[in-house]
Formats: C-alpha cells, structure tokens, sequence
C-alpha cells in the first residue's frame, strides 16, 4: 500500500474519519465495560452525566480541564516547533513548588503584588527546568525525549526531599505535605460560592495570547518554520537554535502555570499527588487539538469530561477508573490516523 | 573505603547482573526497533505490559516459560499496533509511542483490576529460581556474580549474542540495518522496507515485554503498579550510550546496573543515611542524562532513524 495526498478534500473527506474514530473510540470502551460486567450502553450515558450532568459536574469538568489547557499548550508550542517536550510534568512541579515557596507568607510584600509576582516567578522555574533539556539539546545535539523524560523523574524526587525536609510543614501531622499559602497568595474564586477559580481564567487567556503569538507575531512564524523544515528555516537566515530555545522557554513557563493554578486556585500547599499526570495527558490534548492553542481549550474540556465522568461512573457501575485513560489513549491513536487519512489516500498496488 | 569493600564482594555483582537483565532484554528489544529504522516510545507501556501477562499467566496456572511465552506474545501484539501505525501510515513516532504506552499501562491496570478486584497485597507465584552452572560457579567472585542466576538471565546473555550475529552476520540482519540507513537502497533490491520494519518492531517489542516479565517472574515474584518505573526510558538512553551495538548496549545496561547497586548499598552505609534517600533514587536517571550528553558527540545514529518511507516518494 501507499500513502497518496488529496489534492482538494472534500468535506465528506474531512469529517469522516474524525467521526470513525470517536465513535470506535466509544465503542471500544463500552465493549471494555461489558468485560468488566457493565452494561455498556449505561456506561457512556454514566460518563456523560458525571461529566456534565450537573451543575457541579460541570464546574469540577471545568476545574480538572484548567491545568490540563496549560500543559497542552505547553506541548502544543513546543510540538509545533518540533521540540518534543515530555516533561510538562517536572515543570509543572516545579510552578508549584515555586508558588508554596514564595506564597506562604515570606515576602513583605503588598498583597495586591504577591499573585503577580508569583505568577512570573513560576514561569520563570518553568522556563529554566526546560533550559536544560533545550540547551543540551542545541548545545549538545542531546535528544530531548529522553532527557525531558528523566527529568519527570528526577524532579519528582527532588520535590519529594524538600517536602521531607525543608519545606516540610510542621503542622502537617507527619505527612509529606507543605505549609499552606497566606489569603493573599491564593486565587480567588471566579463567583462566589462555586468551586471555579480564576485559574481557569489564566488558562483561557493565555490560550488567547500564544494563538496571538503563534499567528500574528515574528516568533510564531519561525516557529511553525523550524517545526516544519529546519534545514529550510536555517537556509531562510532563521536562527533555529534561538528559536527553539525561546520555543522551550514559553513551554516550560505555560507548564508551569498548571503547577501555580493548581496550587493557589484549587490545592492550597505542594503535595507529591499535586498532578496525576497532567503533563503526559497534556500531550493528548495537544495532539486531539492539532497542536491549536484555541482547538487546546476545547481538547482539554473534553479530555476533562472523561476524566471526572469515569470517576463518577466508576463509583457507580463498579468498573475500574482506568477505563478512562484506555479511551483516551484510544482516541488519540485513532485521531492521528483519522487526521492523516484526511488529508492522503491509501492506494493499493 | 566501605565502596571498595562493597565493590569486592560477590553478592554486589550477582545484584548486577540481575538488575541490568531486563534492561538488557529491553534495551535489545529497542536497539533492533531503532537500527530498523523506527523509535519506539511504547517501551515503557510493553514493559508494564509484559511484566503483569506473563506473571498472570503464571499464576492462572501455566509453566514459567510458557509465561515468558506470552509475556512475548503480548509484547508483539502491541508492537503490531505501533508499527501499523507508524510502518504503513508513517505517523509521529513520537505520538504514538507515547500513546501506545499509555494504552499498554492503562489496559494492563484495568486487566489487573478485574482479574484481582478484592486483592489489598498483590498474590505471589512461584518464580525462577536461581540455576547454578556446575563447575563455572564455583570460580572465585566471577562464579557467585554470574553463573548462579535464574535461566532467563543467562537468556539476555545468550540473546545479547544472537542479536550481534544476526544484525552483523547473516542476510536477514543486513536488511534490517539497511532498513535503517538507506531505505530506497533496500526498496531498490526488491525487499520490502514496511515488511522489515514492521517485524522489527514485533520482534522488539517481544523483548521489551519479556524485560518486564523478568521483573514479575525472576526478581520479584508479584506484580506491583509503578514496579517498572522508568526503566524502558532509561533502555533508550541505553540505545544511545551503547552506539546501536549489542555488545556495547550489554556493556553499558551492566555499569548501569552496577551503578544501581552500589546506590542501593552505599544508602546502607554511615555515610549514606547522613543523605536524603531521594539523592540516591535520581542517581540512575541523572546517570542516563550524563551517558547520553557523553555520547552524544560520537553517535553513529541509524541514518533514516523517525523518517517514515513511503514508496514511490521521492
């Protein structure tokens, strides 16, 4: 067989596969339920209610989605440039670690500063666990799979010992846990009353702000270059190793704000099960996006929906949670083969 | 001091040896992924997978080996999946490397989930036993370190060989690593490059599946979630550092693992418990990141390695 690009798709063409592959998606997920001794058709409907069934359904659908739109956008900026970036998880941490250290009460600072400064401290962590990987990477010509990989694992630990030790809150009965951030140093909650913090807010802005970048700005436009031929981008006097570097950076320092929003709109203090892999899943949702920061916000409610209407369905129909993350890696197999079956022709010979 | 007495003793390096085997079957499983020309990020997820089949086979009641058995044949199944999708259809191998090991982690939890749904302690079987070699363990150090392990660590051994003669000496082997330098040049020769590949990755996959058996039928003997923990990461800095050749990538899966062992021993020491235990867990991965910077500048990387081949593409 051979690959064949369609000149002019046709809307058909377009929509199609996409439609093919979600619903195989549900389908193999109900007949994964049946296995479980589920009724399948009870299944989709209990993830679908315990998503958006309710008005607390939607409101924790749009929580878990907050800092899964940072993470993806993150992958999604850094995907776009071709700089595979895995460890959205470690710079995620190290946002959070960022916001307990400065945002428990050390700084004589007016309160109306500290959320700000806060806010750029932990980009700037982000942005400088990144640099490493970014650096060996143009340096080096290390892959930075593996390092951004490792590095997930090393800063895990590293956040483990200062939990053990000097960030240990001495109220914390034992625990691994840190002290708790000042009022002044959390997020306050988008209305009053309800569970939604302005974390949520962040995201979308700077979903806003890196579409600006990706598609009105100099640096954007390099980018989506480099990503796309870097041996053309490097003849058309665009310095890729700058590039990419400030293509990390921006990464690093989106990741990073999952770690803040998580800590100071929903957590309060650092603990070791801050994310149960935000980072990775970040990758899902850039890919089920296509790697659009816009297409990120929606990915990520939809990502987040299957995530809290699992838990909920779960509870209820007795099937193992992980049912969700088997859907979601189903999807996004099935999606990257559904997008390219949009745009080529398989023809036989 | 307490390091070279630890250094000297025979027990450090049979816990060598035994840690670097299943790095050493998924390491190999990866090499021959990559010198086809594909990398695969599933390895993680195989490993999880391989390591929970071959042990539910095992206690579901069937022999050791035939354990091993399907341990592989689950491996090859989801290597199956990846190459379809990134042989044919020639997709990110990023993406779906990555996405294979989430479906491989996630289904095996589900899988452990409903097979074992009330268990607190995950149950034990009855693994591989340690098979001493007559006359060759009784050498002084050497014989302890390597010749009293369990069969399938002399397995990754004999492997480690049979790996090198067939990539360097017969046809087969030459096909493969031409599929991963020059895939027209194999093309122009009437061979098929999606056929290559596509086998390559079963057959890899297979070994990383059987790497992680090892963990669940020869080092432990029950399945933990986490219990791989990184090490296929690990295995593809491995791939590096060993430059696409077997008998480097064995050479570099054992200091690894000595490496390993000596951290494990050294945090029992009066010097070690003075360090937090966390500096000792991020050895072997801040180890990885320094082989790889190492030998970044000397890497003969296969020439086509992540470039997909679509016939009649020019």
């Amino acid at each position: 067989m051979r690959l064949e690009p369609i000149k002019n798709p046709t809307l058909a063409r377009k929509l199609v596969p996409p439609a093919i592959a979600l619903t195989t998606t549900i389908v193999i997920a109900s007949l994964l339920a049946t296995v479980a001794g589920a009724d399948s058709f009870s299944v989709i409907g209990l993830i679908l209610k315990g998503a958006f069934g309710s008005k607390f359904a939607i409101l924790e659908t749009l929580n878990r989605a907050t800092p899964l739109i940072f993470t993806g956008l993150a992958v999604a900026v850094a995907f776009r440039a071709k700089f595979w970036n895995i460890g959205a998880e470690a710079q995620l941490y190290a946002g959070a670690l960022m916001t307990v250290m400065l945002g428990t009460g050390v700084l004589p600072w007016p309160s109306f500063a500290i959320l700000p400064l806060i806010i750029i401290a932990s980009i700037l962590a982000g942005a400088i666990v990144l640099l490493v990987p970014a650096l060996l990477k143009t340096r080096l010509g290390v892959d930075e799979v593996v390092t951004t990989l490792l590095f997930n694992f090393i800063f895990l630990l590293f956040i483990s010992m200062l939990l053990e030790g000097v960030l240990k809150d001495p109220m914390g009965m034992g625990w691994p846990k840190s002290a708790r951030l000042i009022p002044e140093a959390r997020l306050p909650r988008i209305v009053d009353g309800l569970r939604l913090h302005w974390g949520f807010g962040l995201a979308i802005f700077s979903a806003i702000c890196i579409w600006i970048i990706q598609t009105r700005s100099t640096l954007g436009y390099e980018m989506r270059a480099v990503g796309l031929n870097k041996d053309a981008a490097a003849f058309a006097g665009i310095p890729v190793n700058v590039v990419i570097v400030k293509t990390a950076l921006l990464s690093g320092g989106l990741a990073a704000l999952a770690g803040f929003s998580e800590v100071a709109g929903l957590k309060g203090s650092l603990t070791l099960d801050l994310s149960p892999g935000f980072g990775y899943t970040g990758i899902i949702v850039a890919m089920l996006a296509l790697l659009n920061p816009l297409g990120v916000v929606m990915a990520a409610l939809f990502v987040a929906g299957i995530f809290v209407g699992a838990d909920s369905m779960s509870r209820a129909a007795d099937v193992p949670t992980y049912l969700a993350d088997i859907m979601l890696a189903t999807a996004l197999l099935l999606m990257v083969l559904a997008i390219m079956l949009t745009r080529f022709r398989v023809v036989r010979r | 001091m307490e390091i070279i007495e630890i250094l000297l003793t025979a027990s450090f390096w049979a816990a060598a040896i035994r840690i670097a085997s299943p790095l050493i079957f998924a390491t190999l499983g990866e090499l021959i992924c990559e010198r086809a020309g594909v990398l695969n990020l599933g390895i993680e997820g195989i490993m999880v997978a391989g390591a929970f089949s071959g042990w539910m086979a095992v206690y579901s009641g069937t022999g050791l080996w035939t354990g091993v058995c399907v341990a592989m044949l689950v491996g090859m199944l989801f290597g199956l999946l990846h190459s379809t999708l990134t042989v044919p259809f020639g997709l990110s191998q990023h993406v779906v490397g990555l996405g294979v090991t989430l479906l491989a982690t996630s289904s095996t939890y589900y899988a452990y989930r409903l097979a074992l749904p009330e268990v607190t302690s995950p149950p034990k079987i009855k693994a591989f036993q340690p098979f001493e070699i007559p006359i060759l363990s009784d050498i002084p150090l050497l014989g302890p370190a390597l010749f009293s392990q369990t069969p399938l660590t002399y397995l990754a051994f004999v492997l480690v060989a049979v790996v090198g003669v067939v990539l360097y000496r017969t046809p087969l082997g030459l096909a493969v690593r031409a599929a991963g330098e020059n895939p027209a040049a194999v093309a122009a020769q009437g061979l098929s490059v999606t056929a290559i590949r596509m086998g390559a990755i079963m057959v890899g996959s297979g070994l990383m599946a059987v790497g992680g058996a090892f963990l669940t039928m020869s080092a432990f003997d029950s399945f933990f979630f986490e219990m791989v923990n990184g090490r296929g990461w690990i295995c593809i800095a491995l791939v590096v550092f060993g430059s696409w050749r077997p008998g480097k990538a064995l050479l570099g899966a054992v200091l690894f693992a000595a490496f390993d062992a000596l951290q494990i021993r050294v945090q029992q020491t009066s010097l070690g418990t003075q360090i937090p235990y966390q500096i000792f867990l991020m050895m072997p991965y801040i180890l990885s990141i320094f082989a790889l910077v190492l030998m970044s500048r000397r890497a003969e990387v296969p020439a086509a390695l992540m470039v997909p081949f679509n016939k009649g593409e020019r």
